[in-house]
């Protein structure tokens, strides 16, 4: 196997893009990571492109020829696909991109991710998005996202003590990371008040423990390393990509407060990268809920099972502790447009490793992390990514 | 989300009657029934099997904010529960002013929900509390 190196990253700007359509979000993001990869378009051999719903949200599917196209690059015939994993798209987007630099298939290959979610009305979006659980046996009888999210931080409550002042911090840190990021969807503080003063959605869960409805898309360019500094002086290495799988159904799961998925593919990421999980300087989680941060930072192996909502309350995962965690505001504050999040991780920990995130600079990164997951923890992808 | 009639009926001893599989080969039981034993797989010999319903609730949540075909029952308390002879469920709790965990529960026969206006109304279990309202302790839970 090669090893694989990103030369190039785009992201759009997260959040209620009413002017933009899909095609556009996916053109915006691709221009800005061929220029940043410093390609041309005639170079690329292949396409991938994480994407859940568009049949739902735009009424469009066959969104592999489609991006192809949008990239200008149908007169060339190349591969492109696209690949699902409800909110995981994204991650797996790139994985399987690694997948075909890695094996020799292809040499160029782009990863996209991209959701354009508020063509549709709220109803019809929650509904969408209720297709990564179990219809038949979550959904059917009244489950939500929220509610599903909602049952694992009242189990972690009663076992481990977490409180929900703990989760309202994850909301109130990814705000105050968020606030630094111009791709960010959100640019206003929250406080802890804001956060239990916001409406109940599914108790524990009030609104502002819940991503938001986002549109956007992100690109990744992906080479062998062996030609990566052909093309630009910093590239960074993915020295690890791995993917777990679980149960649809959150209660067939071995624990209801523990995600198998990540854990797994965190311990392989791991074993593939030969680093233990302390010596990650910088991680993009997959806080879709504000307890799923904490369930992260536990199931990647960083804090100890229980743990995790002290070490939020402790600092040690705000930017100026000593694992920040979502410096790009995470899914809470920078958006979340499904299939474009596990991309846009990507993007952020790629600057991270460049230098190149400007106020939300974490101090001598040498080594970062992305974790991608689909659903209530069916599908779990983490990346781990060097200088 | 608009289900078609026979997506619906294909699920109805299931939903109405708790009717799931037992592996004789290794003992197990699963909810909601399969053809293959998660085990077992190939080798394993299946038998219909009728759950009791009677359970016990592992978590739990209010739902204030639902999706379309739940939004007039909010807000409705949605738990996972533990049947008693092993596999776990996602169901609704009724006649409950305080749902806890641990409560013990029984099935009981409701409407679920109704699509959209003049959509179909379907029928499934929802869950009450036992009448002696026991409970059980979170060690005793996790050690199943
Ligand atoms: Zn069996």
């Amino acid at each position: 196997m090669r090893s694989v190196s990103i030369i190039g990253v785009g992201c759009t700007k997260f959040g209620e893009r009413w002017e933009s359509s899909l095609r556009d979000l996916v053109a915006e993001a691709g221009v800005i990571a061929i220029d940043d990869a410093c390609i041309v378009g005639e170079q690329i051999d292949a396409l991938f492109v994480g994407n859940m719903s568009a049949g739902r949200f735009v009424g469009q599917e066959h969104i592999g020829a489609l991006i192809a196209d949008c990239a200008g690059l149908s007169r060339r015939h190349i591969a492109s696909t696209r690949v699902e994993a409800a909110c995981a798209s994204g991650g797996l987007a790139l994985r399987q991109a690694v997948l075909a630099v890695a094996s020799g298939y292809h040499d160029i290959v782009i990863a996209a991710g991209v959701e354009k979610m508020t063509d549709v009305s709220a109803g019809t979006a929650a509904d969408a998005l209720a297709a990564a659980a179990d219809r038949e046996w979550e959904c059917f009888v009244g489950a939500t996202f929220p509610a599903l999210y909602a049952m694992m931080a009242r189990l972690h409550m009663r076992r481990y003590g977490t409180t929900h002042d703990q989760m309202a911090m994850v909301a109130v840190k990814n705000h105050h990371h968020a606030c630094m990021n111009p791709i960010a969807q959100y640019h206003a503080e929250l406080s802890i008040e804001d956060v239990n003063r916001s409406p109940m959605v599914a108790d524990p869960l009030h609104v502002f423990d819940c991503s938001p409805i986002s549109d956007g898309a992100a690109v990744v360019v992906i080479v062998p390393t062996e030609m990566a500094r052909s093309f630009v002086d910093t590239p960074v290495r993915i020295v690890g990509s791995s993917q777990g799988s679980d149960t649809l159904a959150l209660h067939d799961r071995r624990d209801l407060t523990t995600l198998d998925s990540t854990v797994i593919a965190a311990r392989s990421a791991f074993r593939q990268a030969d680093i233990e999980p302390w010596q990650v300087d910088v991680a993009e989680v997959h806080d879709c809920f504000t307890i799923a941060e904490i369930l992260a930072i536990e199931d990647i192996g960083f804090v100890e099972k229980g743990q995790g909502g002290r070490v939020v309350e402790e600092g040690i995962t705000a930017l100026s502790g000593e694992l920040p965690v979502n410096t790009s505001g995470g899914l809470k504050a920078c958006g979340h447009p499904v299939g474009a999040t596990g991309i846009k991780q990507v993007y952020e920990i790629v600057l991270q490793l460049r230098g190149e995130a400007g106020q939300r600079q974490v101090d001598e990164v040498e080594i970062g992390l992305t974790h991608n997951v689909g659903g209530s923890g069916g599908t779990a992808i983490v990346h781990i990514l060097t200088r | 989300m608009t289900t078609n009639a026979p997506r619906f009926w294909r699920c109805i001893p299931q939903r109405y009657n708790l009717i799931g599989t037992h592996c004789r080969s290794c003992g197990e039981y699963i909810f909601p029934p399969r053809n293959l034993c998660p085990t077992c797989r190939r080798v394993a010999e299946l038998e219909e099997y009728r759950f009791k319903g009677t359970g016990t609730v592992i978590t739990h949540t209010t739902i204030y904010n639902a999706t379309e075909d739940f939004e007039r029952q909010t807000p409705y308390d949605l738990a996972i529960i533990q049947l008693d002879e092993g596999p776990r469920v996602t169901g609704q709790i009724v006649s409950c002013p305080e749902v806890k965990i641990g409560m013990r529960v029984r099935p009981v026969f409701r409407i679920l929900g109704k699509e959209g206006d003049r959509g179909i109304i379907y029928y499934g279990t929802k869950f009450a509390p036992l009448a002696d309202f026991s409970y059980e302790s979170e060690k005793s839970l996790s050690k199943k």
